[in-house]
């Protein structure tokens, strides 16, 4: 009995349920819409603009002032001078206005066109700033009694500059240069290229190790679950301190995994093993070179994410009777034959959405890669150079635009692969 | 079975078993005490195999068999190793290297035993090859897997406890010195007073805990919307779900980041505190909706005959019913708030409101002694571990049912 047996004709009480159901999903569907969605439309149109993170703040003009050659007499001349900057780097600032109070007793020899003034209150209109644009306002200034009664200096108080500034980010203005300028990058290739091998061989890493991690914890044996908890801490712990653990354990200096394999003469050297990019090994006479730093943190990547695929293969085979294998075991089939012909039809299924979902995900991953190495030694993924386009130059429009070419390869990769996926 | 063909397998599992024990705890053993050892494998070797073929020739199975037989494991140890198993004087660390040398040699008669078991009842076909050779091969899994796993904590561990001189003198002693008492935690207690790891741990157990409150309150509604009613879109609502889960958190991070500084929400906890529920909604109502259609309708209807209103029903009768779903939801909740890093590295630049992944970020940058960067990360990690080891044994494939993203 669901609610599915009412679909036929929709009564009072179903389109009542309707509305209910409207009014619980609009607040969930809000929040959603507005943290994820909108972002995600709002990122596309950030790609096509040239805005950087100084676009951010507000632009507005400075004003400094100047007061040159204090009277001391009555009818001494002076000099007031104001100084506008727009400092912003992209914005206009439309139809400036200016306003500032004069200390009693100081008459304007010659009030300059754009000005006007009433009761020692002094009203400009700048007009409009470019970018990076500086305007002057200078005037002289008669001094009369009233001011040495006062013997008010006009800086004194702060003039108030007010204008209509418009963000470069809201214009309608879109350009394509930030896709050109990643196409046109030079290591363009090689970061599509990093990012692929990073997740494509992460995937295979952390299931290969969950695959058998599983079929370590399908016997039974006291103390199973403690040693599943065990399992799991890699994934469950924060992904900061994991990454400044191995950091500091593959130190070239004073790292433990160092010292270990120098002390076992595995290594005769210490290996820097996130910061050199690639070691020549000579195997059987032949030389190749290895990208040492990238295998490194599909290695971690592997190490951190198989309890995932460990969990998840283990739900799978125990959802599956114990008869099934006690059957084959009883016809005398061996372990890797019940291996071959029970145990991989059953987890196929389960293998296959876990390296959709690790390749997807690999591929999304910032942190572990940012942390690790920084992007530095050759492991520059995409997802870190829309951080460094971004944040470390700037360019948020670039950065929105690198984003945009993940989203848009995840979107196809995951096309592909369920186009071409076993039918379950 | 011929007994030339069982004393080749024994020897060759016994052989397996002494290398893999002495590598694994002559490293761990290097850790506790700091300096050089020397790693005996043939004496290893050799003691193993002697003992195997005991096991295998005198097959009987009692107690005190098993105890003679682990004590003349140990004794064969010594002597064949010319009374320093580790190649260092007994005298010095006498009671670690005998701790190691007892745990050594359980592994080698534990293991040897259950690798051969029932040999002498076999024949040798491949049927027999193949469970032996499964059986070595899940020994060296639990020792592979176990060491990769625990070794970073370990060594996360036993290093906080250390002091800078010690640090740089040797890397590779992380031996505890208890002598230095309460001395030992001083990296713990700096950060705490100099570092403001205090206030770090307040923030992110205030960001996790209204996360969990905020996505619990938007996600339980609908997800009893899309388990219990009927309307046009749900199927959409349902895809769509999964969609958005499937959105890199990365695409999100410019737009949020322009967002909120024009709203000015950037630099505060309470950004976060929006962030992370919303992107935890969706995989908490699907979760939730899955558990939610396992309560028998019946019950509800029960209660709207009675007169409970829908909020009535839904908080008095499906809420309580789902308690172990809701306990797994806030889990995932939990885990996701407590590690995030990347937007709370965006986002936050006051000192004060940092949480623990910022803060130690923070810490990491700066030219701290590497004892105080671990005990920072013990304490990040440790209450998220407590946490979900605690919380483990009342759920029902909590993780499984969506503890994925990350």
């Amino acid at each position: 009995m669901g609610s599915s047996s009412y679909k036929k004709r929709m009564g009072p009480i179903e389109k009542q349920g309707v509305v209910q159901a409207y009014t619980m999903l609009v607040p969930t569907v809000a929040i959603v819409m507005a943290i994820v969605l909108f972002p995600l439309i709002a990122n596309f149109w950030i790609s096509f603009k040239d805005v950087t993170v100084s676009d951010l703040r507000i632009a507005e003009i400075k004003v400094t002032e100047k007061f040159q050659k204090k009277p001391k007499t009555k009818g001494d001349i002076s000099k007031v001078e104001y100084r506008f900057n727009n400092f912003s780097k992209s914005s206009n600032i439309k139809n400036v206005n200016f306003k500032d109070i004069l200390p009693k007793g100081l008459v304007i020899k010659e009030l300059p066109n754009n000005c006007s003034i009433s009761d020692n209150i002094i009203n400009c209109q700048l007009g409009d700033f470019k970018p990076k644009e500086k305007k002057k306002l200078k005037f002289e200034t008669i001094a009369e009694n009233d001011y040495f009664i006062s013997q008010e200096n006009p800086k004194d108080t702060s003039p108030i500059v007010k204008g209509k500034s418009e963000n470069r980010l809201f214009n309608l203005e879109l350009k394509l240069k930030n896709f050109e300028e990643i196409f046109t990058s030079p290591n363009f290739w090689k970061t599509i290229r990093i990012s692929f091998a990073y997740s494509l061989f992460s995937a295979i890493g952390s299931l290969t190790l969950g695959i058998l991690a599983a079929q370590l914890l399908m016997t039974t044996f006291i103390g199973r679950g403690i040693i599943r908890g065990i399992f799991l801490f890699p994934y469950i712990a924060p992904i900061i301190a994991v990454t400044i653990t191995w950091k500091i354990l593959t130190d070239p200096f004073f790292g433990t995994i160092n010292g270990i394999l120098t002390q076992l003469q595995i290594l005769n050297e210490p290996i820097s093993f996130l910061q050199v990019r690639d070691m020549t090994i000579n195997f059987i006479g032949f030389e190749f070179s290895f990208p040492v730093a990238l295998s490194f943190v599909i290695l971690f990547e592997s190490w951190r994410y198989f309890p995932l695929a460990m969990i998840f293969i283990l739900a799978r085979l125990q959802s599956v009777p114990k008869e099934l294998f006690e059957a084959a075991e009883i016809d005398g089939a061996t372990p890797l034959q019940k291996f071959r012909s029970i145990t991989w039809p059953l987890i196929l299924g389960v293998l296959f959405v876990l390296f959709l979902l690790r390749f997807i995900w690999t591929f999304n991953k910032f942190d572990d890669i940012f942390l690790l190495t920084g992007g530095a030694a050759g492991t520059k993924t995409l997802t870190v150079d829309v951080y460094e386009t971004g944040f470390n130059i700037g360019n948020l429009g670039t950065g929105a635009a690198n984003a945009v070419l993940v989203f848009l390869i995840l979107v196809f990769a995951a096309i592909f692969i369920i186009r071409f996926s076993p039918k379950e | 079975m011929s007994n030339s063909q069982k004393i080749l397998i024994s020897l060759i599992i016994s052989s397996f078993w002494g290398l893999i024990s002495n590598i694994v705890l002559g490293v761990f053993f290097i850790l506790l005490i700091g300096s050089t050892i020397q790693f005996n494998y043939f004496s290893y070797i050799i003691s193993s195999s002697i003992i195997t073929l005991l096991i295998v020739f005198y097959d009987r199975k009692s107690l005190q068999i098993y105890i003679s037989l682990f004590i003349l494991t140990f004794i064969l140890i010594l002597i064949f190793t010319g009374l320093s198993p580790y190649g260092l004087n007994i005298n010095e660390n006498s009671f670690l290297q005998i701790l190691f040398l007892l745990i050594q040699s359980f592994i080698i008669l534990i293991g040897n035993i259950i690798c051969l078991s029932g040999i002498n009842k076999m024949s040798f076909n491949r049927l027999f090859l193949e469970i032996l050779f499964i059986r070595v091969l899940k020994g060296f899994g639990f020792t592979f897997f176990l060491t990769i796993v625990l070794f970073p904590f370990y060594v996360m561990i036993l290093m906080s406890l250390k002091t800078h001189q010690l640090l740089i003198l040797n890397p590779l002693d992380l031996s505890i010195d208890i002598t230095r008492g309460l001395n030992m935690f001083r990296s713990y207690i700096e950060l705490f007073t100099d570092w403001g790891f205090g206030y770090y741990l307040l923030n992110s157990l205030i960001v996790s805990l209204s996360s969990i409150f905020i996505a619990l309150i938007f996600a339980i509604p609908g997800a009893y919307a899309v388990a219990r009613f009927n309307f046009p879109g749900k199927l959409l609502m349902i895809n769509s779900i999964l969609l958005i889960y499937l959105i890199p958190m990365i695409t999100l991070l410019i737009p949020l980041y322009s967002f909120f500084t024009f709203i000015n929400l950037r630099d505060s906890l309470f950004g976060l505190i929006i962030v992370y529920p919303a992107v935890t909604i969706p995989v908490a109502i699907y979760m939730l909706q899955g558990y939610f259609q396992t309560i028998p309708q019946e019950l509800e209807e029960a209660g709207l005959v009675d007169g409970l209103s829908r909020t009535g029903v839904i908080l008095k009768i499906t809420l309580p019913l789902s308690l172990p779903a809701i306990a797994s939801v806030s889990l995932f909740i939990f885990m996701v708030a407590w590690n995030e890093y990347l937007f709370a590295y965006m986002f936050l630049d006051t000192p004060a409101i940092f949480t623990l992944p910022r803060g130690l970020e923070q810490l990491d940058g700066t030219e701290v002694p590497r004892q105080h960067l671990m005990a920072g990360s013990v304490i990040a990690t440790v209450p998220v571990i407590a946490v979900f080891l605690w919380a483990e044994r009342y759920l029902t494939g909590g993780l499984t049912a969506g503890g994925i993203k990350g």
